[in-house]
């Protein structure tokens, strides 16, 4: 090591021992004093001594290999691994183990189903942080309002966050030196030569104690005061005892609030809790306090009283300190003081012995209500929806309440039943509480809403309904809700990095109606302060949420802030926000982003060079995102970020790089061709080089910009050839890249994409040999390649031998599967139809192994083998080896009795491809047998069964008419009957075909009896389906074999047989078309028959039908019989129910299409301006409608209005 | 309820986005001025219309279409007074 090096090093060293305060001596001393020694890293120190105080000087800490916590990367959330290694670790990859994590939570048949609902349960850590913010935050102060209200203003803000940001740093060193062991020894101490205060300090976990034995005067907790004036200060500020029972409507600024104020556990701020909201404790879950167990009147905060007789007063020269200023007393105390000790006493037991009460035991047993005073009868209530909704079992009289009081319980009251109702309580509830958010105040709503969003046991309906709540009172409210910003965005950011995709786009509507009601100046303002916080997570989610606020209110109004807050010099953290906000804008608008994407650009260009190496990655993938996001426009706009951008990537390594060639692969496809080729080959030298990576994300990176920059027509396939098809076998087709999916998907993603540039044989060429490997995952990662290439490129350049090898190999890797899989079903199936008749030769061999297959005894191996069958048949027909298909068919049939229903399902598939392709009379066993056979399996429960089995069935019919007798179809006729009444489309689809074919095998008069004999039953399902097929029917044989029937049926008088008939009459009409201008005159008495009747499902579907004439006999002449209709039609346009009226419309809809816009007109006039407004109301909706559609035809049949202003003299120039 | 409702959100959207729609509140001003426009345009934009209306008022077809253009200004005169 040269001397230089040996200087940078050791001053690079001594700047991070100012930074972090550590002193090497010290530990060292300190391990050497215990009588123990213990084995952590300080061991190592004392026994082989140490010259650097740091271990890893000298290796390069500022490009983080692995990811920090501050992982950039969209896909990657949470996953990060703090320590840092200097030798890789085998294990898993995050990806696989959270693909198990996923898979395993599904079996586990101990979690409850309600504990899977609930949103918490499904949360990883880092969502779960979302519980670390408090539910409520102060109120902001709304500086446009007229009279500012009080509430935390701006600079209050920014003051608590710096203090967070300090405090955060403190508390890293502290664990900092808590993992290098130097805290450990502290207890050994004797405690009475410590500074008192520091010992309270270092209870509150607060300040850096290790250092006051360092002989060094330290830093103090709070760097403001000067380290001699901190006694003082200490006095001023230290907690009084009459503060526990400090007023509260004492209402301070919670500016600087002091730490002593803190809760332990809770991270964030102070849980202050808002006045009124301090809900009483739950009433249920209190239990029973027995006699004499109740401690909580000697747990109670003493009296101004007590404090007096207690302690001396100012006589004795003593004085009453006034709390400070911003002290807030902790409430959560005061509301346990009933329900901790009788709970302790009764679950812990440490309250001494205590013998069961009976009616201890009726109370744990009590039913939560579910019928709330003034709410009535709700499906449930939960034991969590006591801590919010208490207050309204607490039967207090509501005349003794005030207006606040009683507003309260009636937002409580609306907001249980949206959560809990019922659908029509919580539609109406819904309403009412937007119709009087306004009269409610934002105040109260948002105080009671936002806690039971940040409740634990939320589950995604609830979430969903309170979400809506906001949605619908935020327009109500609009600048009434700027006080509360802060919070509702605490608890709807979450929202936008939830793995549900419809709660990131609830979260993205509301906060973009939020942006809307609040106006930009106050979403800076209050999002101001989380861009530097000290917490990651409120980083990321606060620009997710900018983000959307740019959406929402423009990009360009946001452009003067994100310009300030990229070029922030204060921290880098708000840096590193700012470029992500504008890689979150990116992804989210797209390519919307192109107007402002010089000005976007130019933000984040300077960050490119940035000292942080975190910011230059984030600006990297913003960049990235920006490309991706303006494909492929926009490149003039990326001229500046060039020449950085390439030298960067030149320069940097690991992670880094990754962003870097993410960025540059999606800028070459904007280029023009030129720049694009002289970028290419600069550019994937390094990809080649990096295709060796052992990183996984660089990987994936490596993969994609090949993608990339294989798209952009940069790169020539001879290139490719030469320099990249070996480097990027050799590196990814390995057996590991098939043991992680998602590098899997890339390899197989990018491979084809090579493919399609150097020609699908260049490539098989080099897969094929993968296909004989003896990892199965490979094999089956090898055959879906192979399988989409030949898909999309086809089979014409493969040469005979590659051709032999690819049969061979696919065999082998068909032949080897132990886990069957559909990958290698279609990939067989995709080569044999691809190769067609170069198929020929290898057939034998294929047919061979196929029929060894299908006498597995693996049922799924059969059904594999059926369904191969299906799809190859017709390759082998085309081969003209009508023997082997033959053959396949005899030996299908034998199979027939097959017991697993799946497998039977596939083989009846089989038969009916086989039956499709091959000549009937030829066919083995004879038609009529496979008919006879097929018929008893229709009656099979089975869904896959009885779709295949009556497709069999429809192609014999279509195909070999004349093989089976009449009789024989009608009795398949009548077992199918039983299908239409099927639960799945398909069955009930394929039944309706059949019933089509087998008409026209037989002649529709029998099938038509069977059909018309449905319509009596009672099940709905049967009655519109055998609608459907009398209507195909009809299509299949002519109508005029069909209408004479249902018009003798609709004389029936039976309401379900009359409504059939209509029904199968507008089917009718609706599939023959054109085709009824012949049966229209004959159809008017049926018509006017229905429309005249009493019942509405008669006028609907009768309404149905004429709609269908309407529109298909545009043009055709038969518009008297419309006129006729249509007189009879108009009197229905009052008809109230929904369905009937929807129906009415269309039909005049219809009509209008054959008779033109002037008669409907006319109808339409006479009512339009009717005195009654129920009269009025649906002729303007015809109107409306009319005038949608055909305004330009309306022009000439306005009416004359008589008047010399609305006079139209041009109309009457006649030449 | 809740039909109706949809109704009036339907024709709300309705008529946000054509402009010459009804309800059944419409004023006679309002539906004479649309019945004009309308009119109006539908004559410029046909140019064999427009021609025809040329020829028989004996004027260029250009004076027409301006005529025409700017008849769709207030074409029934001044809004009626809003009546407190």
């Amino acid at each position: 090591m040269s001397d230089a090096d040996f200087e940078r090093i050791k001053r690079l060293q001594q700047e991070r021992n100012a930074q972090k305060g550590l002193k090497s001596f010290d530990t060292a001393a300190k391990a050497t004093n215990s009588a123990k020694a213990s084995l952590t890293e300080n061991f190592d120190t004392a026994v082989y001594g140490r010259d650097g105080d740091d271990k890893f000087a000298g290796y390069n800490k500022s490009i983080a290999v692995n990811g920090g916590p501050d992982d950039d990367d969209d896909h990657e959330m949470g996953d990060f691994d703090d320590t840092r290694r200097l030798v890789g670790q085998y294990t898993a990859s995050r990806a696989q183990i959270d693909e198990f994590a996923n898979t395993g939570r599904d079996d586990d048949m101990i979690t409850s189903r309600e504990k899977q609902a609930q949103i918490a349960s499904r949360e990883s850590d880092y969502q779960k942080r979302r519980f670390d913010r408090g539910p409520l935050t102060p109120t902001r102060a709304d500086p446009f309002a007229e009279n500012v209200q009080n509430g935390t203003r701006y600079r209050d803000t920014m003051a608590s966050r710096e203090l967070e940001r300090e405090e955060a740093r403190v508390q890293k060193l502290i664990a900092d030196k808590q993992t290098n062991g130097e805290l450990t020894h502290k207890e050994h101490k004797p405690t009475l030569k410590e500074d008192t205060s520091d010992k309270e300090n270092a209870q509150a976990g607060s300040t850096v104690d290790a250092a006051s034995g360092a002989g060094r005067k330290r830093k103090q907790r709070w760097d403001i005061p000067a380290a001699d004036s901190t006694p003082t200060e200490d006095t001023t500020k230290k907690r009084s005892r009459w503060d526990v029972t400090a007023a509260p409507d004492e209402e301070a600024a919670p500016s600087r609030r002091s730490r002593w104020d803190m809760a332990p556990a809770v991270g964030g701020e102070t849980p202050r809790v808002a006045q009124g909201l301090a809900t009483p404790a739950h009433p249920s879950q209190a239990g029973v306090v027995s006699f004499g167990t109740d401690v909580s009147a000697r747990n109670a905060p003493l009296s101004d009283e007590d404090l007096d007789f207690l302690l001396p007063g100012e006589k004795e020269g003593y004085k009453i300190l006034e709390p400070p200023p911003g002290y807030e007393p902790l409430r959560v105390s005061v509301r346990r003081t009933v329900p901790t000790p009788s709970a302790a006493a009764g679950a812990s037991g440490y309250g001494g012995f205590m013998m069961q009460e009976p009616e201890t035991i009726q109370a744990l047993g009590k039913q939560l209500p579910t019928n709330i005073p003034g709410v009535g009868e709700l499906p449930f209530f939960k034991p969590e929806d006591m801590t919010y909704f208490g207050k309204l079992f607490d039967g207090a009289d509501e005349n003794d309440l005030s207006v606040e009081e009683l507003k309260e319980r009636k937002i409580a009251r609306l907001l249980l039943k949206v959560k809990n109702g019922t659908p029509s309580q919580r539609k109406s509830s819904l309403r009412s509480l937007t119709d009087s958010a306004k009269a409610f105040g934002a105040g109260p709503l948002f105080n009671q809403i936002l806690p039971l969003l940040m409740e634990k046991s939320l589950e995604d309906q609830e979430r969903h309904l309170l979400v809506k709540v906001i949605d619908r009172i935020l327009w109500k409210l609009s600048e009434d809700v700027r006080p509360y910003v802060h919070r509702i965005l605490v608890v709807i950011e979450p929202l936008l990095i939830d793995q549900d995709y419809y709660a990131r786009v609830e979260g993205r509507e509301i906060i973009s109606n939020l942006a809307k009601a609040a106006g930009l100046a106050t979403m800076i303002s209050t999002m101001r302060p989380e861009i530097d916080h000290a917490d990651e997570y409120v980083r990321n989610t606060t620009a997710r949420a900018f983000a959307v606020v740019a959406s929402a209110l423009g990009i360009s109004s946001l452009l003067p802030f994100l310009r300030a807050v990229c070029r922030s010099k204060k921290s880098w953290h708000a840096r590193h926000t700012g470029v992500k906000i504008v890689q979150q804008i990116a992804i989210l608008v797209g390519a919307a982003c192109l107007p402002n994407l010089p000005a976007l650009i130019d933000c984040i260009a300077a960050n490119l060079s940035d000292e942080q190496a975190k910011v230059r990655t984030v600006t990297s993938l913003a960049i990235a995102a920006l490309a991706e996001a303006c494909s492929p426009y926009g490149i003039e706009s990326f001229d500046p970020i060039l020449n950085p951008l390439w030298t960067g990537a030149r320069k940097q390594r690991g992670k880094g790089l990754a962003g870097y060639l993410k960025a540059i692969g999606y800028i070459i496809p904007l280029m023009d061709e030129e720049y694009a080729n002289y970028y290419t080959s600069q550019i994937m030298e390094i990809v080649i080089r990096e295709y060796a990576s052992a990183d996984e994300e660089m990987k994936r990176i490596c993969c994609q910009v090949t993608i990339s920059i294989n798209r952009a027509n940069g790169i020539t396939p001879m290139y490719l050839r030469e320099h990249v098809v070996d480097e990027f076998f050799k590196a990814f087709w390995v057996k590991r890249t098939a043991l992680d999916r998602r590098i899997l998907r890339s390899v197989v993603d990018t491979t084809i994409d090579l493919a399609q540039k150097v020609g699908g044989a260049e490539i098989v060429e080099r897969l094929w040999p993968h296909l004989k490997e003896e990892n199965e995952p490979y094999r089956k990662m090898t055959v879906e390649t192979i399988e989409k290439i030949i898909a999309s490129l086809g089979t014409a350049d493969f040469g005979e031998r590659l051709e032999e090898h690819l049969i061979d190999g696919m065999l082998f890797a068909f032949q080897e599967q132990t886990v069957e899989d559909p990958v290698l079903l279609n990939g067989f199936g995709t080569l044999v139809n691809a190769l067609g008749e170069r198929m020929k030769p290898y057939f034998p061999q294929v047919v061979s192994t196929m029929l060894f297959r299908l006498g597995h005894r693996t049922p799924v191996c059969r059904q594999q083998s059926a369904d191969l069958i299906s799809r190859t048949v017709k390759t082998l027909a085309r081969c003209g080896e009508d023997d082997l298909v033959i053959k396949l068919g005899q030996v299908l049939y034998e199979y027939l009795g097959e017991e697993y229903p799946e497998v039977l399902g596939s083989i009846l598939g089989a038969l009916r491809s086989i039956v499709a392709c091959v000549r009937i009379d030829q066919m083995q066993p004879p038609i009529k047998d496979l008919l006879l056979r097929v018929a008893p399996i229709l009656r099979n429960r089975h869904e896959k069964v009885q779709e295949n089995a009556i497709d069999l069935v429809g192609r014999i019919a279509e195909f070999a008419p004349t093989a089976v007798g009449s009789k024989e179809m009608v009795r398949i006729g009548w077992e199918m009957t039983e299908m239409l009444k099927a639960h799945k489309k398909g069955i009930r689809r394929a039944a309706n075909n059949t019933f089509g074919y087998i008409a026209k095998a037989i002649g529709p008069s029998d099938v038509l009896a069977v059909l018309l004999s449905q319509l009596r039953v009672s099940e709905r399902q049967s009655r519109v389906c055998a609608a459907v097929a009398i209507a195909i029917v009809a299509e299949a044989c002519g109508p005029f074999s069909t209408l004479p029937v249902l018009m003798n049926e609709y004389r029936t008088p039976e309401l379900n047989v009359r409504t059939g008939t209509l029904k199968a009459l507008s089917f009718l009409t609706e599939y023959i078309g054109e085709l009824s201008k012949d049966y229209v005159y004959a159809l008017i008495p049926l018509l006017e028959d229905a429309l005249t009747d009493r019942d509405q499902v008669h006028r609907q579907s009768s309404a149905n039908i004429i709609s269908h004439l309407g529109t298909t006999l545009a043009g055709l002449g038969c518009e008297d019989a419309m006129v006729h209709l249509l007189s009879l039609l108009w009197p229905n346009i009052f008809e109230t129910s929904p369905h009937v009226i929807d129906r009415v419309i269309d039909a005049i809809n219809g009509i209008r299409q054959s008779v033109g816009t002037g008669i409907i007109m006319n109808y339409t006039l006479a009512g339009l301006f009717s005195p009654a407004r129920k009269v009025r109301q649906p002729y303007h909706r015809i109107y409306n409608l009319m005038y949608v559609q055909s305004a330009d035809s309306m022009i000439p049949y306005y009416p004359e209005l008589g008047e010399e202003f609305y006079a139209r003299p041009e109309l009457d120039v006649v030449i | 309820m809740a039909d109706k409702l949809r109704a009036q959100q339907q024709l709300e959207q309705l008529q946000a986005r054509y402009i010459g729609t009804t309800h059944p509140d419409t004023t006679k001003f309002e539906w004479t001025s649309n019945i004009m426009r309308d009119s109006y345009a539908s004559y410029v934009g046909h140019q064999p219309l427009l021609h025809y209306m040329a020829i028989g008022y004996g004027e260029p077809k250009e004076k027409i279409r301006a005529f025409f253009l700017n008849k769709m200004i207030q074409p029934v005169g001044k809004p009626p007074e809003v009546q407190e």
